[in-house]
């Protein structure tokens, strides 16, 4: 079990000479990925969600810094953990297919055994002859297929998949989340980061809700079914985003990492704010049967 | 206007290699069976309408998008815009949004020259695409995907655009965000009167944005 608590991560960045500038992107985020379980992250782009992906496996640049609470399977989580269980206990399913060597053929980079990589590349409907190819002769999709493949080869306790499924037609997409899916009813706990809150919805058990470096809300997966089940206002927005759902989007953006309001990190944006959302940041708690960040959910 | 593409051929055969008589080499042909991506496709678009653009993951809609916009040559067929070849030099009107923006931008270069590279969009336009001031000065890594793609949507949105191709381009955003820079692009088309063609995946994105969908493999005769 992976159990991140307040975590807050910062990088600290130099702008004339002696100007030294902290930038906050990741503040109080909370997050617990269960053996069994497939723990979908969603929420807006440059929330912090591979920032981290990332801070779990401990390839950060050198300039970010952490504070809080990583544990896993009760012990925490140190570099020296992290260089010897990731590419082994860990998996990552990189968000860029650039993490493919430009100069190594697929079959290669897939590769464990000559048959696993077989079977992954048939389990992904990549044609034998892909393997001889090199990334910049695939196409968006194959490499995304190259990459999970790569990833999933080996027998993962923890799989981190930031967006495994951008360029992958519905029926691979699909596929590959029935293998993410047939990893955690094997033990593997999976945190799936995506945008894609159709496919969550079917496939994960839980969905966190990231908003500006925070998570705001954690709900039941079938939540994400029904406007009126969602609890905090920017999942409820999210929701009413969807193509399906009237394709609306709320007005305004995400706050710039270097100037996060001081109270409510959605306020800002939101419809219900009230001065105390202006002054104080929203303490999490429980409310039918998930966790908000929100003064006014009920 | 109408982009129109006539008896597209494209494949990355070596054939020019056929003098090489290295084993290696032909087997590699033989493997890839020297295939062509695009055999014979044509397809016309005109400006009125919002084409959507679905086929399975590999079939060459990326490749497509690439010859529309001039990026690639196609071995034998042609491009053309109101019955005239795409131009040799200078700015083309036909502008490709790609799938994965990190590939799209100059690593080295700090966002504001990429953003002005083709165009210098005022204020009101960077603020309805959602971008920040302050990103302007930061290079390439300290961003998102999805910050990233929204430069390469500016971008690609200079005066003289008359067609845009979004190759996926919406994929690695939130929802929100989708909506907002759809929002915005659609009303940018629809004001300039731009044609677009968008490559994607999500049938409830194409019924939602597009008048028209064409699945790849029946352009191909």
């Amino acid at each position: 079990m992976l159990e991140v608590k307040n975590l807050s991560l910062f990088f600290r960045m130099y702008d004339r000479a002696f100007k030294r500038q902290d930038l906050k992107v990741i503040s109080n985020l909370n997050i617990i990925a269960r053996p069994g379980e497939i723990i979908a992250v969603a929420g807006s782009s440059g929330s912090g969600k591979s920032l981290l992906a990332h801070a779990i496996l401990g390839i950060l640049p050198k300039n970010a810094f952490m504070s809080g609470e990583m544990l896993w399977q009760k012990n925490p989580l140190t570099i020296k953990i992290q260089k010897r269980l990731r590419g082994k206990e860990f998996a990552l399913v990189p968000q860029s297919v650039t993490y493919l060597d430009p100069l190594m053929k697929v079959g290669r980079q897939v590769s464990r055994s000559k048959d696993t990589t077989l079977n992954l590349f048939r389990r992904y409907q990549l044609d034998e002859s892909a393997a001889s190819l090199f990334p910049h002769e695939l196409s968006g999709g194959m490499a995304r297929r190259t990459l999970l493949g790569a990833a999933l080869a080996g027998n993962p306790k923890l799989v981190i998949a930031d967006e495994p499924t951008p360029g992958l037609s519905q029926d691979l997409a699909e596929n590959a989340m029935a293998h993410l899916r047939e990893m955690a009813n094997n033990g593997a706990a999976v945190l799936l980061i995506t945008h894609d809150i159709d496919l969550a919805l079917r496939f994960a058990d839980r969905i966190a809700v990231f908003y500006a470096g925070t998570t705001v809300e954690t709900a039941n997966a079938q939540d994400f079914a029904n406007e009126s089940h969602l609890r905090h206002p920017y999942s409820k927005a999210l929701w009413r985003a969807m193509p399906q759902n009237g394709f609306e989007p709320a007005p305004g953006t995400q706050p710039y990492a270097g100037a996060l309001p001081q109270g409510c990190l959605y306020a800002p944006r939101c419809p219900f704010a009230t001065p105390l959302c202006i002054n104080a940041q929203p303490e999490s708690r429980h409310l039918r049967g998930g966790e908000v960040s929100c003064n006014h959910a009920d | 206007m109408r982009i129109e593409a006539k008896d597209l051929e494209f494949g990355y055969n070596n054939n020019n290699n056929k003098n090489i008589n290295n084993k290696n080499i032909n087997k590699n042909n033989n493997k890839n069976k020297n295939k062509n991506i695009i055999s014979r496709l044509s397809l016309t678009v005109d400006s009125h309408e919002r084409t959507a653009l679905i086929g399975p993951s590999g079939c060459g809609k990326s490749t497509l998008s690439h010859i529309l916009a001039g990026n690639l040559k196609p071995q034998s067929g042609q491009v053309l815009i109101d019955n005239k070849p795409l131009p040799k030099h200078g700015f083309c009107p036909v502008q490709l949004i790609c799938q994965h923006p990190e590939k799209a931008i100059n690593p080295r270069w700090k966002l504001g020259k990429t953003l002005t590279e083709a165009w210098s969009p005022d204020a009101q336009f960077l603020e309805a695409m959602g971008i920040e001031k302050a990103w302007l000065n930061r290079y390439p890594v300290e961003l998102s995907g999805g910050e990233l793609q929204r430069f390469c949507i500016a971008r690609a949105l200079a005066p003289q655009t008359s067609f845009i191709i979004a190759d996926e381009m919406s994929t690695m955003l939130d929802m929100i965000t989708q909506a907002q820079i759809w929002q915005a692009l659609l009303r940018i088309a629809d004001e300039r009167g731009l044609g677009l063609i968008a490559v994607t995946h999500s049938m409830e994105l194409a019924k939602r944005v597009c008048s028209r969908v064409i699945e790849f493999e029946s352009l191909m005769e």
